[in-house]
């Protein structure tokens, strides 16, 4: 088989990763801090608070990424007037920014979603010991719940930032040129579509499990209080079981 | 509250091809799911390979790429290699096809681990009982296993279609005319693009809702025997 195409496209394809990187880290930095907020308020007692929150996340998380982005993108041609006049126009133009856009709101809802089940599992007895040494509820977030919450959410949260990445490739639908983009690009010229989805394939695959290689890095180091200490004994006998399983 | 322009009808016809490639991708996620488990539990090294490559690539790969591949990769490479035999061939995948078994295959690794996870759940106990009661294989699995696996399946499969009937908008990229087409070629025809995206989201919204209650209802109804404390 001729893969000489594969191998003059691979710097593109480099190029559209760059972008598709780009896109999701954007996303997942301002969709965390949103999400912890709104999760918050999803908890409120006031059903002011939290009814609205409930159905935001409700809406993002019931409707397919694709509607969400072109409702943003095409669907705010519609009120182009409208925009013009508040001067949002020339960043609803951009498929960039709506792309941006469209990913974070999502992102946000589902990692809203993660870190409110995550805050309800906090043990209660800690929650109590803190009240009752005298931390105020800003504190008791700050020391206590937070921190168990992040690492109670972080095996979800990793999936929720891998199924982000992959809605990215959906943003080549609006012409941006992320990983997908660029192949399909490529494509559209040299038709030999297998062997490049093929190639753009292991591109996601390979940023797939660096993702959660990573997610694991950061478990593993959040949780070394919860680790027995290392004994040479243990070793030996977590080694024989390693064996046996194979 | 929607004025559609009599273009209503479009959107209506979408969901019912919605529905049915939903419908579709389902069944054959089902049956990959049930052989995934079974390999990734089966004692056979090669069946376990095989399922474990399954999933780690299904995970690892966005469903637009696999439906893209399967839809332009997979005729063109079938033209391909009956060219280097000598043959001059034209292949053409219809979009509905091409489109549920994409989903079945892409969701099937989704419920092999629901189905691996309900296996597991299920009390050895029972099943060593089961084969000290003479019971055959095919008889344990029948009447032991399955119906109890189900119970355990249940909200993780009702997970899996809700995730996937989202995921048929993409088939729109390949034009099977279901509702994110349909929508998109009405919003076009008469430029209201908001006015039927945001329509579209919310039959969508509904489908979600009214699957979660039936979801709800079925888990009911399974676990109606089971004593809770």
């Amino acid at each position: 088989m001729d893969l000489s195409i594969v191998w003059e496209s691979l710097p593109r394809l480099f190029q559209g990763s760059l972008l598709t990187v780009e896109i999701t880290a954007l996303s997942v930095v301002i969709g965390l801090a949103l999400a912890i907020p709104l999760a918050m308020m999803r908890l409120a007692r006031n059903p002011f608070v939290w009814m609205p929150v409930y159905a935001y996340i409700f809406y993002f998380r019931g409707t397919p990424f694709i509607v969400q982005l072109f409702l943003i993108y095409y669907g705010s041609g519609q009120f182009r007037d409208a925009l013009d006049a508040a001067g949002l126009w020339p960043f609803f133009r951009e498929a960039y920014f709506c792309a941006v856009l469209a990913l974070t709101l999502n992102t946000a809802a589902y990692t809203a979603e993660i870190l409110r089940g995550a805050i309800q599992a906090v043990p209660h007895g800690e929650i109590e010991a803190a009240r009752a040494c005298g931390m105020s509820r800003a504190l008791l977030y700050r020391r206590i719940i937070l921190p168990k919450a992040f690492r109670l959410a972080l095996p979800a949260y990793s999936n929720e930032v891998v199924f982000l990445l992959q809605t990215t490739s959906i943003v080549s639908i609006i012409a941006l040129m992320d990983l997908t983009g660029v192949a399909r690009v490529i494509i559209a010229r040299s038709f030999e579509p297998y062997k490049l989805f093929l190639t753009a394939a292991v591109f996601y695959l390979v940023m797939t499990y660096a993702i959660l290689f990573a997610f694991r890095k950061v478990e593993h180091w959040l949780s070394g209080h919860l680790r027995e200490r290392p004994s040479a004994e243990k070793e030996a006998a977590a080694a024989a079981e390693a064996v046996a399983l194979r | 509250m929607f004025d559609l322009k009599g273009y209503g009808w479009m959107l209506w016809d979408g969901v019912q091809v919605t529905l049915a490639v939903g419908v579709c991708s389902l069944a054959v996620a089902l049956v990959l799911g049930l052989f995934g488990a079974w390999g990734k539990l089966s004692s056979s090294r090669l069946a376990r390979a095989a399922a474990e490559v399954y999933t780690t690539v299904v995970r690892g790969v966005p469903e637009l790429i696999l439906i893209l591949i399967v839809y332009y990769g997979v005729p063109t490479l079938i033209q391909d290699t009956a060219a280097s035999f000598g043959y001059d061939i034209f292949v053409d995948l219809n979009p509905f096809l091409a489109g549920f078994l994409t989903l079945g295959f892409v969701y099937g690794a989704f419920a092999t681990e629901v189905f691996r996870g309900a296996y597991l759940a299920v009390p050895k106990g029972q099943i060593e009982a089961a084969y000290a009661c003479g019971m055959s294989r095919a008889l344990m699995t029948r009447r032991i296993l399955l119906p109890q696996m189900w119970r355990f399946a249940l909200p993780g499969l009702g997970n899996v279609w809700m995730v996937l009937i989202k995921a048929t908008a993409l088939i729109s990229v390949i034009q099977l005319p279901e509702l994110m087409r349909n929508a998109d070629i009405a919003a076009r025809a008469v430029r209201l693009p908001f006015t039927f995206f945001f329509a579209a989201s919310l039959i969508y919204l509904g489908i979600t809702a009214v699957s979660m209650m039936l979801q709800h209802r079925a888990e009911a109804w399974a676990n109606r025997g089971v004593r809770r404390d």
